[in-house]
């Protein structure tokens, strides 16, 4: 582990993680700022969403070397001063996607070209189900819907890939052979962080509370800016959020950790910052699973021990479950949406009319779509039928004067959206057809079609299931 | 006299995401006596009603007392979820801010709740909420009618 001079003596052994990316189009220049600026052992990199799996194993169809994070090797190449400048610095990502093999070897071709040779690539695979998918059901591993207990043959025909999400292990493996960067498949996103403090800490992986402080840490900064003043409720108090900084956790060998970003950036981490993020897209708190532990959010103590550095400490965890998650993707049919705005006296009658002519269009051409929905945006329909008691304070909110604040039926300005889902690839088509004519055949004051016609494109769902722990190997390579 | 009703904003933040067709908001009360009024009021059964039309099939309540907070999760309120939902909001991101526009009447020593003043000029959004909410009630309901 590195050992930067500016650390105080308190703190020479605590390890730097800082995550410069919470998504497949984030924020490009972050990475290269996070890893100037952040004084950082490690960077952690995630571009996985639940559904991009999906999209990846379709470019990998199409084309064998192509199914990872691309954009991975753009900053990859933009971070060679940076790893140049800090020998030490290592990179942990899940850029590889559905071909980590392919994203690794694309990398070392930018490490040699940019005399990194020295550095050391490793990939975790094992996660990639798809090619024994059959085996496994013949095995008696069902891969029934974790929601519905439908079993996995009710969609097997329509399946585009299935991974499982293994844990920080691996990646903690790849680490101890030598590794310096990191490039894994499907892992569940806090064991990016779990992984390399695991290795350098050197924690047992039944040290289920240390884990589970290294998947708080994780679970805290695997959305970037999200803890950092990015969708605070307060935001107003967040200075700078065009500049902000992202993440950093500085983890203790004890598990004690600080949650903090680089100097003089914006945003803002504070206790509601850190709260806000804690409980993110969490369901039991007391229960948080990963292929790691299960770990207990309702443990930690936060503390604002100064501006812009909150500590977490106190975490506690149980033991891991004896099953990975799988995320599987199937063709669900197609759908299309696109958006119009509508002008004038009574827009919001008008757009709800606008809308329905263009779906009774659809239906006079002979298409009798699946399912349909027309929305009236600025009108509350974000959150449809519960907007209304918003109403007030959304309309002063813009500035509106008195007499307007309680007319949602007389708005002057919505945007008119329709969107549809069928299995029929031509009724979606038609559907997208109709939008332009609209605008010279419907009510009047009706703009806003710039774009073209709305895009047509395949729906992925989404189907959860478990899988037994036995039945997958992760495989750790050095290239 | 009759209590007030403010904003659930005034006592609390909260955040909301999506788990596939299922969303969770996680409700921080801003201060230990916010909180206690929180568990004891805001239910379950409250939130489910208030997103009724969203037709979640069931609403869970957990607590996480270390940051004051309450989450829920909504199953099966995003109508398909991420890839499939026909909303624009697919993924559930506006839920947090909708429940925090629920009018709560937490009676005499709502003072207590209140977020703790914040260093510089900014105001937070509870205040911005509560400055809109006492402006709405200014005008009186007949001449806002008569006008719309």
């Amino acid at each position: 582990m590195s050992t930067p001079t500016h650390h105080s003596p308190l703190t020479t052994h605590h390890l730097r993680i800082g995550n410069g990316c919470g998504f497949w189009g984030d924020n490009l220049d972050a990475p290269i700022l996070l890893a100037q600026h952040g004084r950082l052992d490690y960077l952690t990199l995630d571009y996985l969403a639940e559904l991009t799996m999906s999209i990846l194993a379709l470019q990998r169809q199409r084309d064998p070397q192509a199914g990872y994070a691309t954009d991975f090797l753009d900053v990859l190449e933009r971070l060679a001063p940076v790893l140049r400048d800090q020998p030490s610095l290592k990179i942990v990502t899940n850029a590889g996607g559905m071909n980590p093999t392919g994203c690794a070897t694309k990398a070392q071709d930018i490490l040699r070209k940019a005399g990194l040779e020295d550095r050391v690539v490793a990939t975790v695979t094992g996660d990639d189900l798809m090619p024994r998918l059959d085996q496994l059901i013949s095995e008696g591993h069902s891969l029934a819907n974790m929601e519905t207990s439908e079993p996995l043959s009710s969609i097997r025909s329509r399946v585009v890939s299935a991974n499982a999400y293994l844990g920080a292990r691996p990646i903690g493996d790849a680490l101890k052979l030598g590794a310096s960067i990191v490039i894994t498949g499907r892992v569940a996103d806090a064991s990016l962080t779990v992984g390399p403090v695991a290795h350098e800490h050197d924690w047992a992986w039944d040290d289920w509370d240390r884990l589970s402080a290294g998947t708080v840490a994780g679970h805290l900064i695997e959305c970037g800016a999200q803890v950092t003043g990015g969708l605070w409720c307060n935001w107003q108090e967040a200075p700078d959020l065009a500049n902000v900084g992202y993440p950093i956790v500085e983890i203790e060998p004890s598990g004690l950790f600080r949650v903090t970003k680089p100097p003089n950036t914006g945003g803002r981490v504070n206790q509601e910052t850190v709260a806000e993020q804690l409980l993110y897209e969490v369901g039991d708190p007391a229960a948080y699973l990963t292929p790691d532990v299960s770990a207990d959010f309702t443990s930690v103590s936060l503390n604002e021990t100064e501006a812009d550095v909150v500590q977490v400490s106190g975490a506690r965890g149980k033991p891991a479950t004896d099953s990975y998650k799988v995320s599987i993707a199937y063709r669900d049919g197609f759908t299309a949406s696109g958006m119009l705005v509508v002008f004038g006296a009574d827009a919001n009658t008008k757009a709800l009319s606008g809308g329905e002519i263009i779906l009774d269009r659809v239906r006079r051409a002979g298409w009798h779509l699946e399912h349909t929905n027309i929305e009236r945006l600025g009108a509350g329909d974000c959150v449809p039928g519960v907007a209304p008691a918003m109403d007030a304070p959304s309309y002063m909110v813009s500035g509106a004067k008195e007499h307007r604040v309680s007319s949602r039926v007389h708005l002057h300005e919505v945007v008119l959206r329709v969107s549809v889902r069928d299995s029929q690839k031509p009724a979606v088509e038609r559907f997208a057809k109709e939008f332009a004519p609209l605008v010279t055949s419907g009510p009047p004051g009706i703009t806003g079609y710039t774009t073209g016609r709305p895009a047509v494109r395949e729906v992925f769902a989404y189907w959860p299931a478990l899988v037994d722990k036995r039945a997958i190997s992760p495989n750790v390579k050095l290239l | 006299m009759e209590e007030s009703r403010i904003p659930l904003a005034t006592i609390a933040h909260a955040r909301s995401g999506d788990k596939g067709n299922h969303a969770n908001i996680a409700v921080l009360a801003y201060t230990p006596a916010g909180f206690r009024w929180l568990q004891k009021n805001l239910t379950a059964e409250v939130v489910q009603r208030y997103f009724a039309s969203l037709n979640p099939s069931r609403v869970v309540r957990y607590e996480a007392p270390n940051v004051l907070g309450l989450n829920f999760v909504l199953y099966e309120v995003l109508a398909g979820g991420a890839s499939r939902s026909l909303r624009i909001d697919s993924q559930g991101k506006t839920l947090a801010l909708a429940l925090l526009h629920l009018e709560i009447k937490p009676g005499v020593a709502t003072e207590a709740m209140y977020r703790p003043r914040p260093k510089g000029k900014n105001k937070g959004m509870s205040e911005v909420v509560t400055e809109m909410m006492n402006v709405f009630r200014k005008t009186p309901y007949q001449k806002r009618k008569k006008k719309a």
